[in-house]
């Protein structure tokens, strides 16, 4: 018995020594990496901070081009944002819900234009909805309506863009949903359009509006399908990213300047929009 | 509302169920086929173990499923024909369902719940929630009403679930395991309550479960499935006395066994013979409670009639007392006291002889009357 006390007690006090460094160690093959990653993603944007002309900031900040271009893309990107929001929900609803043949190859087409290069949906866009294209001529003819080259034209190509995004995440939210609820509705007399407008939306609310989110920034920052479809008219198809490119080639400071807008607009809504719908319970 | 019209209408017609439906369900290799008649005012229990085939037929009933086969007639329209290619759709059927899980809609507060059906079925809002506060104040809620169902105990959430799905008026309430989600003690106070409810409800109810005292307390008639096939229909009563099947048996809890009577003789497949109190000649079904069974180390002599050596193949407890598994030449269950267990130092494995008095034994015939 004694003998059997010692060998139990011996390794006690060792114990609290060993176990904070056990537990706590980070395998550095995994820590490395990770802190480098973080550098590369925050390095940039340290860079605009320190070498923004931090001076004449208030100055440039009201130059008119400026504040032009800040309300188009706000303005644009939120139209986009709207535009896949009446088209792309009742789109995921119906990948989520409804089977019908094909519906692989749909699932599919949608989420072209997140792989494409947006150049080459600028392209494509111009070619169905350009004067001379499969819609556009027609447009053109019966209706008077021109899209290439005007704001609706940058919304347009936004949303090109930005709708997969919006389709992905409302149709996830849509599968994640229990659709028992949908039954239940039913058993109480809801046809399927209130179904869908007083149980179904309500319950993938979240899921609505953190994929809004995720299509707004994309809208936002859309540059190459806006440049080719619509071109980089001041005032009028000239978004921030179009203007930032355009500073590039002739003032740098300007370019600093516009990026730093774009940076704290995309920053400041997100986080707002984050609080407020996508930790939502 | 339509649907108040319908069951009164179907009221006047006495002579005819409410409910009259054969449920034909093809579902790969499984088939179902219930034929189900309900009267107004009468709640039937659809029991059996799990797979029989009861979600399956109240999903048919719902019209969330559609029938292969057979009809199915509520309040004197066809709601679901195969054979005359008639359908109606969930959302126009008369029905009102409770859910197992209740499913109440987690963004709606306890009232608009309930008041949901009623806006529906074409009530104003100001109308639907009036109507929906009557339904809680009926169910004892009132001061519950603003609450989101995750603020509610699972008694309150099987309530409004309730009275959500009476709200409708429904000639048909589908009830699916109402009192499955509870614990033990909710669930007794709930099932007193459900009763008082569904005795006050004018249409037909169909409560399905596979908890036996459920069905005996809330329900007025029984139907027993097993493999998507109706095995036993009747009263409590009647099949708490005569199962006829080894699930019902269980259910009641009994020792069930079928042989062929010739006098107070059965002979059962495997050769072993009963002697029973009463005479009979032809197939019969034997049954004796566990408690008949009375365990001895050694073979007992005197009075009783039926006495086997078997082997103890399980213990355990049962209430105040043990349930004892033996297996032998027939395999019976035994109800005895700890303390008869403690004498005969009973372990599983060890050999006893069991003995049955022909007295404590039940014979009825095996085909149905």
């Amino acid at each position: 018995m004694p003998q059997l006390d010692t060998t139990v007690a011996r390794p006690r006090p060792a114990a609290p020594r060993h176990r904070p460094r056990r537990v706590g160690r980070i395998p550095l093959a995994l820590l490395l990496p990770a802190l480098l990653g973080l550098l590369f993603l925050v390095l940039p944007l340290a860079g605009l901070l320190v070498r923004a002309p931090w001076t004449t900031l208030p100055q440039r900040l009201t130059e008119p081009g400026v504040l032009t271009a800040l309300r188009l893309s706000l303005l644009t990107a939120t139209l986009a944002t709207l535009l896949c929001l009446a088209l792309g929900v009742p789109l995921a609803w119906l990948l989520a819900r409804i089977e019908f043949p094909g519906r692989r190859i749909v699932r599919a087409l949608v989420t072209v234009p997140l792989v494409l290069p947006p150049v080459v949906g600028g392209v494509a866009l111009l070619l169905v909805f350009g004067r001379r294209g499969l819609l556009g001529s027609w447009l053109d003819t019966t209706f008077g309506v021109t899209l290439p080259f005007t704001t609706t034209g940058v919304v347009l190509a936004e949303a090109f863009v930005a709708m997969p995004f919006l389709v992905i995440a409302v149709e996830g939210a849509l599968r994640g949903a229990d659709s028992r609820y949908e039954e239940a509705a039913a058993t109480l007399g809801a046809n399927r359009w209130t179904t869908f407008t007083h149980v179904t939306l309500p319950l993938v609310a979240p899921g609505i509006a953190a994929g809004a989110v995720l299509c707004w920034a994309r809208a936002l920052g859309e540059f190459g399908a806006t440049i080719t479809f619509a071109g980089n008219f001041p005032g009028r198809t000239q978004t921030m990213p179009l203007a930032v490119y355009l500073a590039l080639e002739t003032d740098l400071e300007a370019a600093i300047v516009l990026s730093l807008i774009l940076l704290t607009v995309s920053v400041a809504i997100l986080a707002t929009l984050r609080d407020r719908w996508i930790s939502a319970p | 509302m339509t649907v108040d019209l319908t069951v009164h209408a179907a009221r006047q017609r006495v002579s005819e169920p409410l409910l009259d439906a054969r449920l034909v369900v093809d579902r790969g290799g499984f088939r179902l086929d219930l034929p189900l008649t309900i009267d107004s005012g009468e709640v039937v229990a659809l029991l059996g173990p799990n797979g029989a085939g009861k979600t399956t037929a109240l999903r048919a009933l719902a019209g969330l499923l559609a029938l292969s086969d057979g009809h199915l007639t509520l309040a004197g329209q066809v709601l679901d024909g195969p054979s005359s290619r008639s359908w109606v759709p969930t959302e126009q059927r008369p029905i009102g369902v409770v859910f197992q899980d209740y499913l109440l809609f987690p963004h709606l507060n306890a009232l608009d719940n309930v008041a949901f059906g009623p806006r529906r079925h074409g009530l104003d809002r100001r109308q639907a929630r009036r109507q929906a506060a009557d339904w809680l104040h009926r169910m004892g809620l009132a001061e519950h009403a603003r609450r989101k169902p995750r603020q509610l105990s699972g008694g309150q959430a099987q309530r409004v679930a309730l009275a959500r799905a009476l709200a409708v008026d429904p000639a048909l309430l589908l009830l699916d395991e109402p009192l499955a989600a509870l614990d033990a003690r909710t669930r007794l106070d709930t099932r007193a309550q459900l009763q008082r409810h569904l005795a006050e409800h004018p249409g037909a109810t169909l409560l399905v479960t596979h908890d036996p005292l459920d069905a005996l307390v809330l329900a007025d008639r029984l139907v027993i499935i097993e493999h998507g096939q109706v095995v036993q229909e009747g009263d409590a009563a009647t099949i708490t006395a005569q199962p006829r099947t080894d699930y019902v048996a269980r259910l009641v809890g009994l020792n069930l066994f079928r042989g062929h009577a010739r006098g107070q003789t059965v002979l059962l497949a495997d050769g072993f013979r009963l002697t029973t109190a009463e005479q009979h000649d032809g197939d019969v079904f034997v049954a004796f409670p566990p408690s008949a069974v009375a365990l001895h180390p050694d073979r007992p002599a005197g009075s009783p009639r039926n006495t086997w050596p078997a082997a103890i193949s399980g213990i355990q407890p049962n209430g105040d007392n043990l349930r004892v598994q033996l297996s032998g030449p027939i395999e019976v269950a035994a109800d005895i006291t700890p303390l008869a267990a403690a004498q005969l130092h009973l372990v599983p494995g060890q050999r006893v002889w069991a003995a049955v008095k022909a007295t404590e034994t039940r014979t009825y015939p095996a085909a149905p009357a």
